[in-house]
């Protein structure tokens, strides 16, 4: 049998992480999942969005929200990313989505963006005027009324909405819409920067 | 190879020829005609397709074209015959398929040059634009089906559209990382009228891949590699693919630094050349996995670390600092960090690299290493006479016949891990195999498409009983168009590397993957029109050999190996590359 057996041969110091990272004291840990919102420009054309989605999905990136919509531009439409995953996964999701061809520009926005989610939350509308102070608490307004309910509009953050969704629990919430979360860097720099 | 050359009379030739050279100056009046003159804009030469119903008016454009159509017998045949040619050639490989059945058909070949970024570009039929949506006779949603498996799909809408949309299709398919894209075409756009003229094929205005990389970076990476003590190349696919093999050479040499290669890398460095380790990970050599597991610094170039290279990332070069060249920004640290990462296209980053080496690296003892390990752990299996016939003599006695420029195509199993470990490759395009996606039965059509590539070179397909029965009714192809192909079917009445891993690691149980009822391959290729020989004693192979390479036409050798004979070295799937076994016994080991 030629050779060492597999146990007897030369066996290097080091090893890597599970995400191929060289561990050294430095990159020791694996690194744990966080939230990036993603702001992506894209040709505004049939089945984009579909391509968008089915990289998400077919790669496995965990996708908390995803909305698009039109620009100033007819024929570019915006889309909002957000994903929880680990420092390289965030990093790899946005290369992904370069590569698309429909793609034009990415970024991932500061933590300190502007972020909104609007949100339509029918409750039981018995108690109109109690609706009315925990919507105006969440500076929210309602947008239908009807004998047996009321919907309120809300927007903000997505915690503030989470919050309103629970404050709103009290009166039998019926339905809730939620439109996931848009985003726009602060300041005057725009994504457009990047094309 | 045109389905029109075969008309017999001269005269009908000179008519053809005549109108074809009518034809190009001839103004387009429909769709059709904007598509096949996209594709005479792109400068492609061969079609590989099967005609249909919504597809029809292509046809019929290419009927005046002096673009040769290859009737494949199935359209699985004709994406893995295009995406061979495009490995072989260099230049996007085209496939023609109508819609519904016959674009799902070509799924399997897009998603395997997907997988190993092979130029293909693929053109399928569509119900009209009107009937879209309606489940009409054979609808599918083809750019919704392929759009995971291709670089992009277009659904081409617009006759005075349509050949842009082609050539930008094939522009895609053919620049910075390399791979397949679609252009969905439906029949009222392809029927339509219009007297737009394509334009020059060009990359669509959002696609920008990266030539040069960066000085700075490149500079930085040269200075950690001449200070390594164990450099190491790891050589993909990707040096082929950018023509770089020659810069690969240069470098290697000029700085003696040994070599690996991936499995889609073989061919980039010579074999026979002293800092050749061969090919690393599940079934490559022992020294290349012993250089990998070793290597303190490993400059990667087009190579995206599959884990059938890498085996368990974490134990994976454990102590590289890695350079990793890539044109494709989105293989830089997806599964193996770049420590110094390089984007550009490996032919100019090896050229930057050559002029930043500051010193050769001072690694004699590593060298020495390396050879030793060349030593202690060769490729090797038994060859007792009274055994039946080991496949891997087989291949070796072959590779030493063979032509050194031969092209080796292979399916997918254990005769394509004996082919490649066991043939000497010394030139890059003469090694075609389905590597990311594996696909059985990728032999007898790609073996047609690299013919068709390089009709001047000698062509050998390695084939197992399974993989060949997959696409089998391609070698019909193979004699209607006469091409000059030896193919070998290591025939072990088995799917043999799934009966091998039942060994290993499902305690025996052979489970449907047992095959005593295939035919006899010889008689079979007789029945298509083609040579068959039957091969079962060592004492035969060499003049076997010898008369299936003299055939003028396709030849089938129908070769009866050891149905116990298994693939190694072997690292166990998601193992440590360095514990690979040699054996069985080395198996249980680990």
């Amino acid at each position: 049998m030629p050779g060492p057996a597999p146990n007897e041969r030369m066996r290097p110091e080091g090893r890597r992480n599970e995400q191929g990272i060289r561990v050294d004291p430095e990159a020791e840990a694996t690194h744990e999942p966080r939230q990036a919102v993603l702001a992506a420009l894209v040709k505004h054309e049939p089945g984009v969005l579909a391509e968008v989605s089915g990289l998400f999905s077919r790669r496995q990136f965990n996708i908390e929200s995803l909305t698009v919509g039109a620009t100033m531009d007819d024929d570019v439409a915006r889309m909002t990313i957000v994903i929880e995953e680990p420092e390289p996964g965030i990093d790899q999701a946005k290369k992904q989505l370069e590569k698309l061809v429909p793609t034009i520009s990415v970024r991932e926005l500061e933590p300190a963006s502007t972020n909104r989610e609007l949100a339509l939350i029918k409750v039981d509308g018995e108690k109109p005027d109690d609706v009315n102070a925990v919507a105006e608490m969440y500076d929210g307004t309602a947008v239908d009324v009807s004998t047996d309910s009321i919907t309120v509009e809300v927007t903000g953050s997505q915690q503030k909405i989470d919050a309103a969704i629970d404050a709103f629990r009290q009166f039998d919430v019926q339905e809730v819409a939620r439109g996931g979360t848009v985003a726009l860097e602060r300041g005057a720099d725009t994504l457009q920067d990047d094309d | 190879m045109s389905e029109r050359a075969s008309v017999p009379s001269e005269e009908a030739d000179e008519a053809a020829e005549d109108a074809d050279s009518a034809a190009e100056q001839a103004p387009v009046t429909t769709g059709a005609q904007s598509v096949v003159r996209a594709l005479e804009n792109a400068g492609a030469e061969y079609v590989f397709g099967v005609q249909g119903g919504a597809i029809m008016p292509v046809y019929d454009a290419l009927y005046d074209s002096e673009i040769d159509h290859v009737t494949m017998a199935h359209e699985q045949g004709a994406s893995h015959a295009a995406d061979a040619y495009g490995i072989v050639s260099g230049e996007p490989g085209v496939c023609f398929a109508t819609s519904g059945p016959g674009a799902t058909n070509l799924v399997t070949g897009l998603a395997d040059a997907n997988m190993d970024s092979d130029p293909v570009i693929a053109l399928t039929g569509q119900v009209a634009t009107d009937l879209v949506g309606n489940d009409a006779f054979q609808e599918t949603d083809t750019v919704g089906i392929t759009q995971p498996v291709t670089k992009h799909s277009y659904f081409a809408g617009d006759a005075d559209t349509v050949g842009d949309d082609v050539g930008e299709a094939f522009a895609l398919a053919d620049e910075g990382r390399q791979g397949p894209t679609l252009v969905d075409l439906p029949k009222d756009v392809t029927q339509g009228e219009t007297d737009v003229e394509p334009g020059e094929p060009k990359a669509p205005d959002t696609y920008h891949p990266a030539e040069e990389a960066d000085d700075a970076n490149v500079q930085e990476a040269a200075d950690v590699l001449a200070e390594a003590d164990r450099p190491l190349i790891l050589s993909g696919g990707g040096v082929i693919k950018a023509e770089a093999s020659d810069e690969l050479r240069d470098f290697a040499k000029e700085y003696e630094i040994p070599v690996v290669t991936t499995m889609p890398g073989i061919g980039s460095f010579p074999e026979d050349h002293e800092l050749s380790l061969e090919w690393a990970g599940m079934h490559g050599t022992g020294y290349a996995n012993m250089a990998i597991t070793n290597t303190d610094c490993m400059l990667a170039i087009g190579t995206r670390f599959d884990d059938r290279l890498t085996g368990g990332v974490d134990s994976f070069a454990p102590d590289a600092d890695v350079i990793h060249v890539d044109v494709d920004p989105a293989e830089i640290s997806k599964n193996i960090h770049a420590d110094y990462p390089l984007i550009g296209d490996a032919k100019a980053v090896l050229r930057q690299l050559y002029d930043a080496m500051p010193a050769e690296p001072d690694a004699d003892e590593w060298r020495e290493q390396c050879r030793t390990w060349k030593e202690e752990y060769p490729m090797a299996y038994d060859t007792p006479d009274d055994e039946p016939l080991k496949p891997q003599y087989v291949v070796e006695r072959f590779s030493e016949q063979a032509d050194d420029d031969a092209i080796v195509t292979t399916g997918v199993g254990q005769h394509q891990m004996w082919a490649s470990q066991f043939w000497t490759f010394t030139e890059p395009r003469t090694w075609v195999s389905s590597h990311g996606l594996g696909t059985m039965g990728y032999g007898v059509p790609s073996a047609i498409g690299a013919k068709i590539a390089a009709p001047d070179q000698e062509v050998v397909c390695f084939d197992g009983d399974g993989s060949f029965l997959m696409t089998v009714q391609e070698l019909s192809v193979a004699v209607r168009e006469n091409l000059d192909i030896t193919y070998v079917v290591l025939n072990n009445e088995a799917v043999g590397m799934v009966r091998q891993w039942q060994d290993g690691f499902f305690e025996g149980r052979r489970m449907a993957s047992e095959y005593p009822w295939v035919p006899e391959f010889d008689k079979l290729a007789e029945a298509f029109g083609a040579r068959g020989f039957r091969l079962e004693d060592y004492d035969d192979v060499e003049e076997t050999i010898e008369a299936a390479r003299e055939y003028d036409g396709p030849s089938v050798v129908d070769a009866i190996i050891d149905p116990e004979e298994n693939v190694f070295p072997m690292v166990p799937s998601g193992g440590d590359n360095g514990l690979f076994a040699l054996n069985e016994d080395h198996l249980e080991m680990i």
